[in-house]
């Protein structure tokens, strides 16, 4: 018992020797705009119609520059994601075109993609999608959303593990996509970038503001607004990336209830079998 | 350990098996008649938690492999095929990446306990330097690990680390080369990596083998390091310690899913999952977690031999340790001075380790060089000089007096229970 008061005062000394120091990392000091998500927390899970919306949001505003390669058009139809029925998820996948082959006379052949097929990226290479876009390079959509995390900092960082914060990634790309603000006084903006007071890399992005209000069509009644548009896309990007995350947190709950039990079963276990071992 | 069982085999099959190979009686001599201390605490069941982390590392990474592909060009994406594509992928890949995190976390643990209670003096030295050599290993393993995925972390990672080496006088550049296979971190380095990745488990638990052969040569410490003296002073392994581990290591599995299934990217890197650009440096190389207080080591020293000299003298410490502490008490609980001084070590380890998730400059550079001066004035100072000056408090006369609350008069098998007779 001791040497648990022990550990507890050590861990208020370290607690109280972090906040002493400054927590933040050198580098940009980003803005972020945290959101409530569907699927954070133990019993999270996708909403279906946001995930269609933000799909939507990706085929007609971004999938212009930024790819999709380790989505699968079959994916759209698998449980846990958007859930658009077999067909659906066929028919969209009718409207990419793919590369196959080599036929039998030895050459490559465009055909339109099937289930099987995943994404096409909009550019064959790095090198031309930059060249294509002013020298930036459109990252990939696939694993954005596990990829970018803005620094939480001391003490945040400690209470992640108990709130179960997981949700860096659809958090910073919502405030990238709404993070245009005005440049503050006396910062010049180079030419063919923009100030985003969100970004990771700097206070200047090369994308340009990617969303406008009515941009994109929802037949559901939800607004088509910026925000809304930045939310359901980040949630379809953090489906993009996570697609297994709804069974990942069902699994774990059965889990943690059956190992609970077990424990419990156990802790009586061992009691009753020690009873008369002094100890 | 064979010479603690006082099995007889029954069958015939039993007796043909034993006379020409013991190995029932060397297994029930070593983890079912055992004479385990019967003062153990919850500390001391660190040791079958990592016994079991490494057996779920080792079958998580066996299926793992299964689908992996060792090369620059296809790692990364297979590594998405597991997570996207196989049947409960995500779960053996997350269960792996957090296991070698709860393997660290479970191990400090068990180094922490050791230095608390002495577990490194005699006659335990050589279950103490196997112990650090696991620990060495481990780090080895972890660190080959991480590169696999072939992320940016994995990459940068690999690169800064192996690069320590060039700063070997002479040969420095030459090994760097040799450990690569090529003149940087790249597809001949990657394919090392992982067939030492796969290696080096084996060999980890071939040292937990000699590890566990030495203490039950010697015989468990156990809290107060007072070494028992009768049978009053044991119980038999089985049930008693079976069923204390076993209730152990599922209530570290509690933990250890809490990651897995809810937090599983917590404990890694968001740029690891950008895949290997060897023209794109990350804003900030940070290794993992478990390696951050000897990264703060490496760092705090401006030059950098001796910054490798000092990082893994941060280790090497660790095997000299049985002959820098002088005092003949084993357990911290009888000594008032040094219980203090493990305590504030303790809190320097945590100071470290959040150093080296700092950048290195300003204040944590400071910090860092103060931090590693304790870290080694403990070790190579204070705990000689204890001996001498502190005076521990009077020690039990044996286990069965110290757990017998108030028992110190009467005689210690008075109480005891009849199945311990």
């Amino acid at each position: 018992m001791s040497t648990m008061i022990n550990m507890v005062r050590s861990l208020v000394a370290v607690a109280s020797l972090a906040i002493a120091t400054p927590a933040l990392a050198a580098g940009a000091k980003v803005e972020i705009d945290y959101q409530n998500w569907s699927f954070a927390g133990p019993f999270g899970s996708y909403d279906r119609g946001q995930l269609q919306r933000g799909f939507k949001v990706y085929r007609e505003n971004c999938s212009a520059c930024h790819g999709l390669r380790l989505v699968a058009f079959r994916n759209l139809a698998e449980n846990g994601g958007p859930s658009f029925s077999e067909d659906q998820a066929k028919a969209i996948a009718a409207e990419y075109t793919v590369v196959d082959g080599p036929d039998d006379f030895g050459d490559m052949y465009d055909r339109p993609a099937i289930l099987a097929d995943r994404f096409p990226s909009p550019f064959p290479n790095e090198q031309a999608a930059r060249a294509a876009n002013n020298g930036a390079y459109p990252p990939d959509f696939s694993l954005l959303a596990k990829a970018r995390a803005a620094q939480r900092g001391f003490p945040a960082f400690v209470f992640d593990i108990f709130t179960q914060y997981q949700e860096n990634g659809p958090d910073y790309i919502y405030s990238l996509l709404t993070g245009y603000v005005d440049a503050p006084e006396g910062v010049v903006v180079p030419d063919g970038q923009y100030y985003n007071h969100s970004f990771l890399a700097g206070e200047f992005i090369s994308m340009a503001p990617p969303l406008f209000d009515e941009a994109v069509e929802y037949t559901d009644g939800t607004p088509m607004t910026v925000e809304q548009y930045a939310k359901d896309v980040s949630a379809f990007m953090m489906w993009a990336a996570e697609p297994h995350l709804e069974d990942r947190k069902k699994i774990g709950f059965r889990v943690m209830v059956f190992l609970i039990v077990f424990a419990g079963l156990l802790y009586f276990t061992k009691k009753q079998l020690w009873r008369n071992a002094d100890h | 350990m064979a010479g603690h069982s006082n099995y007889v085999p029954q069958s015939a099959a039993a007796k043909w098996l034993e006379s020409r190979l013991p190995v029932i009686s060397l297994m029930r001599g070593s983890f079912v008649d055992f004479p385990t201390p019967k003062n153990l605490n919850y500390w001391w069941t660190f040791g079958g938690i990592l016994f079991f982390v490494l057996i779920a590392q080792i079958l998580t990474g066996i299926v793992l492999v299964m689908h992996y592909t060792p090369s620059t060009d296809a790692a990364f994406d297979s590594v998405e095929h597991i997570m996207r594509d196989v049947n409960f992928g995500w779960l053996l890949r997350y269960l792996h990446s957090n296991g070698a995190s709860m393997f660290f976390i479970a191990v400090y643990i068990h180094i922490f306990r050791g230095l608390y209670y002495g577990s490194y003096k005699a006659p335990r030295e050589i279950s103490w330097i196997l112990g650090v050599i696991i620990f060495l290993i481990m780090m080895g393993t972890a660190f080959m690990g991480y590169v696999l995925p072939w992320g940016q972390m994995s990459f940068w990672g690999a690169t800064v680390i192996t690069n320590l080496f060039s700063a070997i006088p002479l040969v420095g550049e030459a090994i760097v080369t040799w450990l690569w296979g090529g003149f940087a971190v790249d597809n001949p380095t990657l394919n090392r990596f992982f067939s030492l990745h796969y290696l080096l488990p084996f060999m980890i638990f071939g040292v937990v083998i000699l590890h566990v052969w030495a203490f039950h040569t010697t015989g468990n410490n156990n809290p107060t390091g007072v070494q028992p003296k009768t049978k009053q002073d044991t119980l038999p392994f089985h049930p008693y310690y079976t069923v204390k581990d076993l209730f152990a290591i599922v209530v570290f599995m509690i933990f250890f899913s809490w990651f897995a299934f809810y937090l599983p990217n917590y404990l890694g890197h968001a740029d690891n999952y950008i895949e290997a650009n060897p023209l794109v440096t990350p804003a900030h190389i940070v290794p993992e977690w478990y390696f951050l207080p000897f990264y703060a080591i490496l760092r705090a020293v401006p030059d950098k031999l001796g910054g490798v000299v000092l990082m893994f003298g941060a280790i090497a410490v660790l095997f000299i340790l049985p002959w820098l502490d002088t005092s003949k008490v084993r357990s911290g609980t009888y000594r008032p001075l040094f219980k203090q001084f493990f305590w504030i070590f303790a809190l320097t380890c945590v100071a470290l380790g959040y150093l080296g998730a700092m950048p290195a400059e300003g204040i944590y550079v400071t910090l860092s060089r103060i931090f590693t001066a304790y870290y080694f004035a403990h070790f190579l100072i204070i705990l000689p000089m204890l001996g001498f000056l502190e005076k521990p408090r009077p020690l039990p006369a044996s286990i069965s007096e110290a757990v017998l609350k108030g028992g110190s008069g009467q005689p210690a098998g008075a109480a005891a229970a009849p199945e311990t007779k």
